[in-house]
């Protein structure tokens, strides 16, 4: 399907002053928004009568390691009534972390929970932050990419990585 | 007596604190119950906390990761061609899907199509996937109920597809068949004649499933009006597949965002009004009945010619002898298998529907032959998220109802 009539709808000043990049990349239109307006720009895509952006397929974390910024989330929308999709992508360091979309879509609730179980990611203002995979108490952070693959060396992973053979990137 | 016995005081046994006391006030004590992470109810290491006022659930605490493998870090060290076989062990009952879904998020990246055989052979390989995955739970959601002949009937029917599966690919649940650019390799002879008499015997045996339960008292009285949701609260919470379809939300990605051949192809959509576990269950009973009818349209549609792009970067060849002959053509089969192939630098989000619902692969490329990231959007991980609101306020013997209407497959939800 053409991407055009979103592409027009998306040219809209009330879209365009909320983020900072409009481009399509393998037959998907792409928002870059900074972490200051995403809660706004989601809410506008879901409530803006044209657009209808009531599904929200999936949440995912990036380690961009060890470029800068390094986290991104990548928030893949869809409007069932109009069979849109459309991809957020929001970038930050840990220190500025971005809102949580849940007061707009439910369903974000265990995406957000899973990227901060994975990358540490936490999300401000989610209701209910807690690890989602990894039990209480795990130390670190498995998907980022310098954690190593086969996890740290103790009593129960002989085959790990001794701690001090590798700092944890800041 | 009861008075003194706080929230905190009284003894759970103590059968005393589900009386009231001189006011009328309830003096029932909330309990916490633990559900799991071995229980044959939950499908997999599911554990739940249930807060219980009762009998009623007043609270729902999923807790999953027991089958945490880490697909998605592993992704991140294998190349595209060994990823295959991980996607297999998702949602291990409908493999196939998997498999389309992984291979054609790779394929968008790459900017290829597999030729018009192994699309039908992939189509015609996920129906049957969701009618292996719709028969199990259309079986083992009356079975946690008290009915044991459904699931012993749908098995029988299940081992059918399991032959057809092994006779394509060798393996009955694993079936890694596709590849980038196409699929493993061609049908087996007589194999269309086989296929085509299990599309007969199925359509009967569906009728068989819903003479037993469709109307069965107790199956209606244990699944009608339980766990409703509304259609626009299920959108809110992420639901899709059938989950989404019982509750009047007519979204099928197979008739909205065709992909591969569907477009080509003719079937219902099938929705529901009432949003509850008797309407998730008759969903997929009635699906299934779809999906023999695009099988038997993939049969007879579907042309002769290559399975597999000519693209010798990519995909290996389908005849072995120069392989075998030629030193060049070894050094690299060898080298496509053990290096794999770059893709171009990029991101691609591709889902289809899969049986449990909208299966997504969200794939980003540095250009390497090994993905820089890949999401799997796995429908049993979001579907099972709504256990929480549609368990609230149901009784206890109700959950175990609504789980099994979900039909999670915990391999999915823990990826």
């Amino acid at each position: 399907m053409s991407n055009q009539p979103l592409r027009e709808l998306l040219q809209r000043e009330s879209i365009q002053q909320r983020c900072e990049s409009v481009y399509e990349t393998f037959g998907m239109l792409t928002l870059t928004v900074s972490k200051e307006n995403l809660l706004a720009l989601c809410h506008l895509l879901k409530h803006d009568s044209a657009l209808q952006f009531n599904f929200l397929s999936d949440i995912c974390g990036v380690d961009h390691y060890p470029q800068r910024p390094r986290f991104e989330t990548v928030y893949h929308l869809y409007s069932i009534p109009f069979k849109y999709r459309l991809r957020i992508k929001c970038r930050f360091e840990l220190d500025e972390l971005p809102p949580s979309v849940v007061p707009v879509w439910q369903t974000a609730n265990w995406h957000e929970r899973e990227a901060y179980d994975m990358y540490g990611i936490a999300f401000v203002g989610h209701p209910d932050l807690r690890r989602i995979y990894m039990w209480e108490g795990y130390d670190g952070y498995p998907m980022r990419k310098d954690y190593p693959l086969r996890g740290y060396a103790d009593h129960y992973n002989p085959f790990g990585e001794a701690r001090s053979e590798r700092t944890e990137g800041a | 007596m009861n008075e003194q016995r706080g929230r905190d005081g009284g003894l759970m046994t103590d059968i005393s604190v589900l009386s009231k006391n001189e006011a009328g006030q309830k003096l029932t004590k909330e309990l916490l119950l633990n559900l799991g992470p071995q229980h044959p109810s939950t499908h997999g290491v599911l554990r739940i906390m249930l807060e219980l006022d009762g009998e009623e659930i007043r609270g729902v605490d999923t807790i999953i990761g027991y089958l945490h493998r880490g697909t998605e870090k592993l992704a991140e060290n294998f190349t595209y061609t060994q990823i295959i076989p991980l996607t297999d062990r998702l949602d291990y009952l409908c493999a196939p899907s998997n498999n389309l879904a992984y291979v054609l998020a790779v394929e968008r990246l790459l900017e290829i199509k597999a030729p018009e055989r192994a699309q039908y052979i992939r189509v015609m390989m996920a129906e049957m996937a969701r009618i292996s995955g719709h028969l199990l739970i259309s079986g083992a959601l009356p079975m946690d109920l008290g009915a044991m002949t459904t699931l012993l009937y749908v098995m029988r029917e299940r081992e059918m597809i399991m032959d057809l599966m092994e006779m394509i690919t060798g393996a009955r649940m694993h079936t890694s068949f596709c590849r980038v650019g196409g699929v493993r390799e061609d049908l087996p002879d007589g194999f269309e004649p086989r296929c085509r008499e299990f599309c007969h015997v199925m359509k009967q045996r569906i009728d068989d499933y819903e003479r037993l339960i469709t109307e069965n008292r107790i199956f209606l009285k244990r699944t009608r009006d339980i766990g409703k949701i509304s259609g626009e609260q299920a959108i809110d919470w992420g639901l899709s597949g059938p989950c989404l379809r019982a509750s009047g939300v007519s979204w099928d990605m197979r008739r909205d965002n065709p992909y591969e051949i569907y477009d080509r192809l003719s079937f219902e959509v099938i929705v529901r009004e009432n949003g509850d576990c008797y309407d998730r269950w008759k969903c997929r009973m009635d699906e299934m009945r779809e999906s023999v009818k695009l099988i038997e349209q993939c049969l007879d549609q579907m042309p002769p010619g290559p399975v597999a792009v000519a693209m010798p970067d990519i995909a290996f060849p389908l005849n072995k002898i120069t392989v075998k002959s030629s030193m060049e053509a070894m050094i690299h089969h060898f080298d496509v298998s053990a290096y794999g192939f770059p893709v171009p630098k990029g991101e691609a989000y591709v889902s289809i529907e899969a049986p449990k619902g909208e299966l997504g692969f969200y794939i980003i490329s540095d250009g390497s032959p090994k993905p820089l990231r890949m999401k799997v959007r796995a429908p049993s991980f979001i579907n099972l998220q709504a256990l929480a609101v549609l368990a609230r306020g149901c009784y206890l013997a109700d959950v175990i109802a609504i789980i099994g209407s979900l039909d999670p497959v915990i391999a999915e939800v823990d990826k």
